[in-house]
C-alpha cells in the first residue's frame, strides 16, 4: 500500500466526514435557519407563565419574530418577569397585547404578540403593559366542576 | 500475585478486584505516557498517523455506512408503524433524526468501530509484543509508545467523530428513503419538522462531543489491551476479546453519564 493511496483515502474520508457533519448541521438541524438580527429586549409581566420556557418562540401572526430570553420572578410586583429578544427589524406599538398560547392542543407554549393601534412604538427595554397569563388547565377544570356543583346544588 | 485455584472463592474474588483496580491505575498512567509521547505522531503525521487514520477510519467506512443505512431504514419503518397509529406520521423525520443524532449515531458507530478497528489495533500491537518487535524497537532506542502505539491512538480519536457523523447522515437518508420514497410520508413535512426540532447546539454538537469521548475511550482501551496482553497467541486472542467487551461497556456507561449531563430535561 503506497503512500499516495493512503493519502487519497484519508483525504476522501475526512472530506465526506466533514460533509456529513455539515449535512447534519444545516439540513437536519437548524443552523443558519432562523436568524434574529439586532435583537432588542422587551419586558412583560405575567401572573402565571404556565409552561413557558426560556428560548420559547415569540410569534406575531404566527411568524417567529423573537425568543424568550429570560424568565424571572419579581418579588416586588409578585409577578413573573419575562424578557424577550425581538428581531430589530420589527417594532410594535405601545398598546401591544402579549399572551401565552399553546401551539396545538397539547403542544409547547409560545408567546404571542397582537399589535395594537397606538402611534408610539415600544422602545427597547420597555414593558409591554397589556398581558394575559397562560391558561392553567387544572384551574379551568376545577372551576367548571365547581360551577357544575353549584348549579346542581342550587336546583335542590 | 498468585492465582491458584486452591484458594477459596472469596480470596479469588478479592484478588480479581485488586487486579482490576491495579490495571485501571496502569491504564491511567498509560494514557498520560501516550499523551506525553504524542509528539512524533504530530511531527511524522503523514507517515505514522495518516496511515492509522486510513486503517481505522477508511477501512471501517463500509461497515459504518451500510449499518447506518440499515439502522435508518429500520427506524423509519418502526417509527412510521407506531406514529401513524396516533396520526403523527409527519413527525417521522423528527423521530429518526433525533434518535440518530443524539444517541444511535455515536453509540452504534462506537460499538462497530470498537469491533472492527479496535480489535485490529489490539491484534496488531499484541502480535508485535508477542513477536518481540516492541522490545527490539526499545533496544534500537526507538520508543515503541511513540512510534507504534500513539499513532494508533490518535488515528482512532480522529476517525471516530467522522464515522459517527457519517453513520447519522446515512441513517437520516435511510429514514427518508423508507418514509418518504417508499411509504409516502410527505417529504416537505419530513424535512421541515426535522429542521424545526433538531437544534444544532443542543443535539448535533452534543452528539459530536459524545462520539469524540467514545473515540478516546475505545482507542485507549484498544491500544492498552494490545500493549498489556500476555505475549502468547492465546493472550493476544484474549486481549482482543477484552477490547470488544470493555469497549462496549465503556461506551454504554459513558453514554449514560454524558446523556444525564447533556439532556437534563430542562
Amino acid at each position: 500500500m503506497n503512500r499516495s493511496r493512503i493519502d487519497l483515502g484519508v483525504g476522501i474520508f475526512v472530506a465526506i466526514g466533514i460533509a456529513a457533519l455539515l449535512f447534519l448541521a444545516l439540513k437536519v438541524g437548524n443552523l443558519g435557519g432562523e436568524k434574529i438580527r439586532d435583537p432588542y429586549a422587551l419586558e412583560a409581566y405575567f401572573d402565571n407563565i404556565g409552561g413557558l420556557k426560556v428560548r420559547a418562540p415569540v410569534k406575531v401572526s404566527g411568524v417567529l419574530v423573537g425568543r424568550v430570553a429570560e424568565i424571572r420572578y419579581d418579588p416586588k410586583r409578585f409577578q413573573a418577569r419575562v424578557t424577550l429578544n425581538i428581531d430589530g427589524r420589527y417594532r410594535f406599538p405601545t398598546d401591544t397585547f402579549a399572551t401565552i398560547n399553546t401551539s396545538g392542543l397539547l403542544g409547547e407554549q409560545y408567546l404571542g404578540l397582537e399589535p395594537g393601534g397606538a402611534e408610539q412604538d415600544l422602545e427597547p427595554g420597555k414593558e409591554i403593559k397589556r398581558t394575559q397569563s397562560a391558561i392553567v388547565l387544572e384551574k379551568m377544570i376545577s372551576r367548571f366542576m365547581f360551577d357544575k356543583a353549584a348549579e346542581t346544588g342550587g336546583d335542590k | 500475585m498468585s492465582n491458584g485455584s486452591s484458594r477459596n472463592p472469596f480470596e479469588r474474588l478479592g484478588a480479581w478486584v485488586i487486579r482490576c483496580v491495579w490495571r485501571l491505575g496502569f491504564a491511567a498512567r498509560f494514557l498520560f505516557m501516550l499523551l506525553a509521547y504524542s509528539g512524533q505522531s504530530l511531527r511524522r503525521f503523514r507517515s505514522l498517523t495518516m496511515r492509522e487514520i486510513y486503517m481505522s477510519g477508511v477501512l471501517s467506512l463500509v461497515i459504518i455506512l451500510v449499518s447506518g443505512l440499515f439502522v435508518g431504514l429500520v427506524l423509519g419503518l418502526q417509527g412510521y408503524e407506531t406514529l401513524q397509529r396516533f396520526g403523527s406520521s409527519e413527525a417521522l423525520g423528527v423521530l429518526v433524526a433525533l434518535s440518530l443524532v443524539r444517541e444511535l449515531g455515536p453509540v452504534v458507530a462506537g460499538l462497530l468501530f470498537a469491533s472492527r478497528a479496535g480489535t485490529a489495533v489490539t491484534a496488531e500491537i499484541g502480535l508485535m509484543k508477542t513477536t518481540q518487535q516492541l522490545k527490539a524497537m526499545d533496544m534500537m532506542a526507538v520508543n515503541p509508545l511513540a512510534r507504534v502505539v500513539a499513532p494508533r491512538f490518535w488515528g482512532g480519536v480522529i476517525a471516530m467523530p467522522l464515522l459517527a457523523a457519517l453513520f447519522s447522515a446515512m441513517g437520516v437518508f435511510g429514514g427518508w428513503l423508507i418514509g418518504v420514497v417508499l411509504i409516502g410520508v410527505d417529504g416537505g413535512a419530513f424535512w421541515s419538522q426535522m429542521q424545526a426540532s433538531v437544534d444544532f447546539r443542543f443535539d448535533v454538537l452534543n452528539g459530536v462531543v459524545k462520539s469524540a469521548v467514545f473515540g478516546i475511550a475505545v482507542s485507549l482501551i484498544a491500544v492498552f489491551e494490545g500493549y498489556d496482553c500476555v505475549p502468547t497467541a492465546e493472550g493476544v486472542s484474549r486481549a482482543i476479546t477484552r477490547t470488544v467487551v470493555s469497549s462496549a461497556l465503556a461506551i454504554l456507561a459513558l453514554d449514560f453519564v454524558l446523556t444525564s449531563f447533556m439532556f437534563r430535561g430542562n
